[in-house]
């Protein structure tokens, strides 16, 4: 079957891999993507998974893009479609004029394919079947062969792909042997029965460098690591596991005593997340520096504990990598949700920090920075990813790190100090207008510096009191201490467009990519705006000068109450008719088209419709 | 929970322990809680038990849930760090101060409410991971801050003040802290100060979860005929298994043992427990025969009393992670921080 106008293009099309859950097909399309970046051309995958373990539908998409657009592009040009259960609606996302790659083992009907794309279709299963006996072998294998197809259609280089699984394979000879002899079965079936290469192809290109490939859950992980944590409590929760796998994974490399072989953390598996908390807030109270990990619902069942490590000023870091909610949710799929639940968290009158990473290496800075900030300001420190940073590979800047860069212990008092002539110490005290008392660790001293933590209310020297002023005292240095984050925390990065505009649009997190490439696009319609990415939470005060130095603001996030645009509104008292939302919160990740669709048709509008009306 | 400091005098003559310290120097704050509470006289037994020890008091981390006996941490030991945490979560408090400096003695303090409901699963996990700490339950069977409800470790058949009957199941929690693996069993009244201090002590001493039932008689709430946590009950229930006395390589703290009736227990700091056997066929080494022994008792309406089982081999936590002997809190950047080439390495194998 063919179409007048298959798509052709070199190193910038969309592949999708739609699989079944459990049947080994993540490791060979994780290959493909990777061999992709070894000619030279970045990607950008997304795993759309199902939140089971096995059966259900799940898909791969890799966006090649010789252009480096790292978000997500929306449609698909070639389908990989190896679930029959989805089929109708693999088939039916695909371009006009893209391409469809089947096992074509059995003969399909002609109703079951488009007229207006191309059908590729390889007898994967026959040929599969003919060379292994072994059932896991011809699941497993299978997906190595259509790897191979795909290399010989998409007219890549099979030494780069033999490369990479050397590496995966490293001293497992047996193992290398039969995936290199598998990924020769589809290549050299494909070369000998099908017109290769077609439309879509990759070739050697120099746009990666030296840039990195890696997860942001990882990074992050490894950003903990470098910032000096040394207690991890967990539980188990989509998608936050793999920062504890991965913390766990890191420090058994690398924080290790060289002559005694023991560890220089703890790791503990908590019985639930208000235990983890408990945990962290316990070793944090203790002078360690502690984090854990978690999702939306985790958050929830912190909340109690969050409020205590507000109100008791204990450091804490928490990592929370967004999912669906609310509540259960859709617990694999990606949004930026718990803005809202995280700056409030608990109940009375708290705030909390949070950080924003765009990428894997933010993840891994901010990682590390939010230890020093925990300590320096003695709180909560909330660490936002989300699924699409903290499960999928992006490629980033090399991580990097400064030897000289010592830790920020924040204010400790320690025995010499307790000691020096004329010191008072309350562990209340704001002895310089920061709002940031001294600390003592337990066991500092004989007879100095030991005080009671509790989450009731106490004066200065945490001597417990209900009294009314004693209480707000407390309290208005709790705000004087936000006031003082606001300048310890990431500023926002903000620029302009090419032409003056009255325009401007605020993003943050996961979303930065699609904006990149959305603004392009936007200006390709003839719409400028000026862009910031908010990176922290308390806002910087050039936010609420950016929102007054324009007519309009867009304020894009994944999620559908528009709660950074809430917390802006809140926090720094602007009308909300200025700000505009753009939201996207069906739970895949927010894409350039979406974005470009959503502001390019509201500027539209507004360039015919009077402002009331536009803004209604 | 009170702010009212006791006076500072000290009486020339008060005894002092080896490290100078007398028992002044373990005090705290003055209790707000109701005269005659058996958690007053837990209290004390902690003050004497550190005394005899001749424990540095700042060396000692002493954390609590919410609640009556979640309070009583303010009242000794005035020159430790305290906390006062969220209700039911001081076992994984603990267990992160624990974690962060393996070099403190930590000091569980809970109640019936704390520990046999809200923080029950805490309770547990503590315990089965083997946290390095004296866990003390002041046990009294009711809610005393919130007046009067009935806890988890009420029995069935006991009645409130009000004359309510309690139609629930009790929570054992020395049964349930055998079955979870602590190394260090025990329960006490808190009206029988020879033998809680000793135990307290032991407990102290000893490496790995060490767990202590109190049951210490709420007189506001729970004093009553038809309790069975009153003084009066529990005095005409109480069987004690042993008596303790404990010797630190020192001289020892008691001597009020009669030879040949002393089983010596040979710890791994080299602490010795001399445990008095008053019934001929207990064996404090045999964790199943604690388990039945107490059944068995608490089908007969006796509250067993005094170290019920303790492993000589304990582990603790640390041993299980592995983690190295300086406190991880010690640690600095050049510890911890692996460092630019590292980096590199690893950024080169994600290319």
């Amino acid at each position: 079957m063919s179409v007048q106008s298959p798509i052709s293009s070199v190193n910038d099309f969309v592949v999708r891999f739609a699989n079944v859950n459990g049947s080994g097909s993540a490791s060979a399309n994780e290959l493909f993507a990777r061999s992709i970046l070894r000619h030279g051309v970045p990607v950008s995958p997304r795993n759309i998974f199902p939140s089971n373990i096995q059966g259900l539908p799940t898909w791969y998409e890799v966006r090649v893009t010789e252009d480096g657009h790292l978000g997500a592009r929306g449609g698909v040009d070639m389908m990989v479609a190896m679930n029959p259960q989805t089929w109708d609606k693999d088939v039916a996302s695909i371009e006009p004029g893209g391409y469809l790659f089947y096992d074509s083992t059995k003969p399909m009907p002609t109703s079951k394919f488009r007229a207006d794309i191309n059908v590729i279709g390889v007898p994967l299963t026959a040929i599969t079947n003919s060379t292994y006996t072994d059932p896991r072998q011809r699941q497993l294998f299978k997906n190595i062969i259509y790897l191979g197809a795909l290399c010989a259609l998409l007219d890549m280089d099979p030494k780069l792909v033999e490369q990479l699984i050397g590496e995966q394979y490293k001293g497992k000879e047996k193992l290398l042997s039969s995936n290199v002899h598998a990924l020769h079965l589809g290549r050299d079936w494909a070369l000998q029965n099908l017109k290769c290469p077609i439309g879509l192809q990759v070739k050697k290109s120099d746009k990666v460098g030296d840039r990195i490939f890696i997860e942001g859950n990882s990074a992050a992980a490894l950003g903990a690591v470098y910032g000096g944590a040394t207690v991890c409590a967990w539980y188990p929760i989509t998608p936050s596991s793999s920062v504890a796998e991965a913390f766990t994974s890191h420090c058994k490399k690398l924080r290790h005593d060289p002559e005694t072989g023991k560890a220089k953390y703890a790791i503990v598996q908590g019985e639930d997340e208000l235990a983890s908390i408990g945990i962290v807030i316990g070793a944090s109270w203790n002078g360690a520096r502690a984090f854990t990990a978690t999702s939306g619902p985790g958050i929830s069942l912190m909340t109690e504990f969050i409020g205590l490590s507000y109100f008791a000023e204990i450091p804490a870091v928490i990592m929370n990598i967004q999912r669906a909610g609310p509540s259960t949710g859709m617990p694999t799929r990606t949004q930026q949700c718990d803005i809202i639940a995280c700056a409030y968290a608990s109940h009375g009158d708290t705030k909390h920090v949070l950080l924003f990473p765009e990428d894997p290496a933010e993840a891994f800075e901010f990682a590390a920075q939010s230890f020093d900030l925990a300590d320096r300001l003695q709180t909560m420190i909330f660490l936002m990813l989300d699924l699409d940073i903290g499960m999928n590979h992006r490629l980033c800047r090399p991580l990097k790190w400064d030897d000289a860069r010592q830790y920020d212990r924040g204010k400790v008092m320690t025995a010499e100090m307790l000691d020096e002539p004329g010191r008072d110490f309350g562990r209340y005290l704001d002895v310089d207008g920061d709002g940031i008392p001294y600390r003592t660790y337990p066991g500092t001293h004989p007879t100095k510096g030991s005080f009671f933590t509790r989450g009731t209310s106490r004066d200065r020297y945490a001597r417990y009191s209900e009294e009314g002023a004693v209480y707000a005292d407390n309290m208005q240095r709790l705000v004087r201490k936000f006031e003082t984050a606001q300048d310890m925390v990431p500023r926002p990065l903000q620029a302009n467009a090419a032409k003056p505009t009255k325009y401007g649009v605020i993003y943050f997190g996961s979303t930065a990519p699609a904006m990149d490439e959305a603004i392009g696009l936007l200006e390709s319609r003839g719409h400028q705006l000026d862009r910031m990415r908010i990176r922290a939470f308390p806002f910087h005060s050039s936010v609420a000068s950016f929102i007054a130095d324009h007519d309009f603001v867009y304020v894009v996030e994944q999620n559908r109450d528009a709660q950074l645009r809430q917390l802006i509104v809140n926090e720094n008292g602007i009308d909300p008719v200025r700000l505009v939302p753009i939201l996207h919160y069906d739970g895949t990740p927010i894409t350039a088209r979406f974005i470009a669709n959503a502001i390019g048709d509201h500027q539209d509008h507004l360039k015919v419709t009077p402002l009331r009306k536009a803004v209604s | 929970m009170t702010y009212i400091a006791k006076p500072k005098f000290h009486h020339p003559g008060l005894p002092k322990n080896e490290l100078g310290y007398t028992h002044r120097d373990y005090e705290g704050k003055i209790s707000t809680l109701c005269a005659g509470c058996g958690h007053d006289s837990i209290t004390a037994s902690i003050i004497e038990a550190c005394y005899e020890l001749s424990i540095e008091p700042h060396r000692v981390a002493k954390i609590s849930g919410i609640g009556c006996s979640s309070k009583t941490p303010d009242y000794f030991l005035g020159n430790s760090h305290g906390f006062n945490s969220v209700h039911g979560r001081m076992p994984s408090v603990l267990t992160g101060a624990n974690l962060a400096n393996r070099d403190l003695i930590y000091l569980g303090v809970s109640g019936d409410g704390d520990s046999a409901s809200i923080g029950f699963g805490q309770f547990a996990h503590s315990i089965r991971r083997a946290v390095n700490m004296t866990y003390i339950v002041e046990n009294n069977g009711v809610y005393g801050l919130t007046k009067g409800q009935f806890s988890a470790t009420a029995d069935r058949g006991s009645k409130s003040k009000k004359g309510v009957m309690n139609t629930d199941n009790a929570i054992d929690l020395v049964a349930i802290a055998l079955q979870l693996g602590a190394s260090f069993v025990a329960r006490s009244f808190s009206g029988d100060k020879s033998q809680l201090v000793p135990l307290i002590a032991a407990a102290i001493r000893h490496k790995g979860a060490s767990f202590i039932d109190v049951i210490s008689p709420c007189i506001a709430f729970n004093n009553h005929a038809g309790s069975t946590k009153s003084f009066d009950y529990v005095r005409e229930h109480n069987d004690a298994v042993n008596r303790l006395d404990v010797l630190t390589g020192r001289d020892p703290i008691t001597v009020d043992y009669a030879p040949g009736t002393v089983q010596m227990v040979e710890q791994h700091d080299g602490t010795r427990l001399a445990l008095r056997k008053i019934d001929a066929d207990y064996d404090a080494n045999d964790r199943l025969a604690a388990m039945t022994f107490l059944q068995k008792h608490a089908a007969k309406g006796q509250v067993v009393t005094g170290l019920l089982y303790v492993d000589p081999d304990s582990e603790d936590l640390h041993t299980h992670l592995d983690t190295v002997e300086t406190p991880l809190n010690t640690l600095e950047a050049r510890d911890l921080c692996p460092g630019t080439a590292a980096l590199e390495k690893i950024n080169a194998s994600l290319r």
